[in-house]
């Protein structure tokens, strides 16, 4: 089932902040959403995970949804299991989210208190609580975004093989250029309320430094981030995080 | 030199200085009389039964009055912090009448309710309400908005947001309350009981007064202070208790 919005429009009294958008995104598929704070893209993201109320405009997502904020925002007075079953329907909730504890490699934590997690550990619990859900739709609100490198890193990983396994669409809101050229098949550029830059990412060459170099300076340069100096590629850029790829 | 810094020295020291000054005549017997004295007085009230008899209205005075109050104090916060109609209707006329010190109402309530239970558990009921409600209506609201959020993306019905988001995010204030509601109804309590009671703490208090013996008025304080000992003990078991998820008493 494909998600769509036609001629999207969000206002807060005077303020446009998404104006007549259109998107559509097929089933599977990695979109990531770059841009500028203030852009609408987590405007956008609300409207996508049912947060907000669109009225009846032209919007088609799948009811089977789940968010992954860049706080974990899991219940800190329940559980690391129960805060997976929250709302969860279906029969055998806690042996279910068991198993998607244990795909996040948190088997060894159902027990914990969440204040107890570290952050990488609390962000994968909140992964496998989205998981848990087998949404159509994942949305991912700049989940890494307060993680350290390294564990950013494995965070990657993981989600780009939860995808493969389960195989949601997945909606990566970042301010991150790399890691939006390392994880996502599309790259979406938000200015002013609309999708100001499309990039498809060629899979292929998703390996390839230059290529990977050459999309991050065209995404960066309609950012307004133009910078002359230096080679690039073997010199890790301090404003950029470090991504899989680019691990030199 | 651990001695010295033990904590019991000074005050082991000042009962010492008490009992010195009472036997020596230069603390009068009217005046204060001896920790001794208080000591066997407060043997003899236990063994007679005078002291546990009234300890034991006093008690039914404060769990009655607790838990009216208490029990009002959670319904209006709830009323009033889960909707917006509700804080309307009840959050202006508590915050008025949230202003009257309670104790000033005992006239009143002596008008209304004659001199006998009725107005003393009344005013521990009325005096308790407050703290219990300020805090739990406050906490309510100040529940974690983006919790909130994430529980509405994970699909819970209202009702489930009420039962798993809002009522335990609003526990820790709750004790809070309940914490103030306890110590508030001792104080209100000593007061309650001075209106002409014919049994309880207040009632030996002032029976004592009248034939000046102090002896008696010590061993009543000594018992209020260890009911406000006694009460906080409880609402720290039961913090440890609801609260395990802390990390603070986690670690412990």
């Amino acid at each position: 089932m494909s998600i769509w919005l036609h001629d999207f429009t969000r206002r807060f009294g005077d303020n446009t902040v998404i104006s007549r958008l259109n998107l559509d995104i097929a089933p599977g598929e990695f979109v990531a959403l770059v841009g500028r704070s203030g852009c609408g893209k987590t405007t956008l993201l609300r409207a996508l995970a049912g947060l907000d109320d669109v009225g009846d405009q032209d919007v088609k997502v799948p009811s089977a949804r789940a968010v992954v904020f860049q706080d974990a925002r899991l219940l800190p007075w329940k559980r690391v299991w129960q805060n997976v079953t929250l709302g969860l329907r279906g029969s055998n909730p806690r042996r279910r989210a068991e198993a998607a504890l244990r795909e996040v490699e948190l088997g060894h934590r159902l027990e914990a208190w969440p204040l107890t997690l570290s952050g990488g550990e609390a962000q994968r619990a909140a992964l496998a609580r989205a998981l848990v859900r087998e949404p159509e739709l994942l949305l991912l609100d700049e989940p890494f975004a307060a993680l350290d490198a390294l564990t950013r890193i494995k965070m990657h990983e993981l989600v780009v093989q939860l995808w493969r396994a389960h195989k949601p669409a997945v909606v990566l809101v970042t301010h991150d250029v790399s890691e939006a050229v390392a994880l996502a098949d599309r790259i979406l550029l938000m200015e002013r309320g609309q999708i100001a830059v499309e990039e498809r990412v060629d899979s292929a060459r998703r390996s390839d430094l230059a290529y990977q170099q050459a999309l991050r300076e065209t995404l960066l340069s309609h950012l307004g981030v133009e910078r002359e100096s230096a080679p690039r590629v073997t010199q890790p850029d301090p404003t950029l995080h470090l991504s899989p790829q680019v691990s030199t | 030199m651990s001695f010295a810094r033990s904590r019991w020295v000074s005050p082991l020291l000042l009962l010492a200085l008490w009992e010195v000054g009472a036997v020596t005549g230069v603390i009068p017997r009217r005046t204060l009389a001896s920790p001794h004295e208080v000591i066997s007085t407060f043997a003899e009230m236990v063994s007679s039964g005078e002291l546990g008899r009234n300890l034991l209205v006093s008690f039914g005075r404060i769990a009655a009055g607790l838990a009216i109050g208490v029990t009002v104090g959670i319904a209006l916060a709830l009323v009033a912090g889960l909707s917006r109609e509700g804080e309307a209707a009840v959050d202006s006329p508590v915050q008025m009448l949230r202003s009257l010190p309670s104790l000033a109402l005992s006239p009143l309530f002596i008008v209304w309710f004659g001199i006998g239970e009725t107005p003393k558990i009344a005013l521990i009921a009325f005096g308790v309400t407050f703290p219990v409600y300020l805090n739990l209506y406050g906490g309510i609201r100040g529940v974690d908005k983006r919790l909130l959020d994430a529980a509405r993306s994970l699909g819970l019905t209202r009702r489930e947001q009420i039962m798993h988001v809002i009522l335990p995010g609003a526990l820790p204030s709750l004790l809070v309350g309940l914490r103030y509601a306890l110590s508030l109804a001792v104080l209100v309590l000593v007061v309650a009981e001075q209106i002409n009671a014919s049994q309880g703490l207040g009632y030996l208090i002032n029976e004592a007064r009248d034939f000046m013996r102090t002896e008696v008025i010590v061993v009543c304080l000594v018992v209020y202070a260890g009911l406000g000992l006694l009460f906080d003990k409880l609402i720290r078991t039961v913090e440890h208790r609801a609260l395990a998820w802390r990390p603070q008493l986690v670690e412990d």
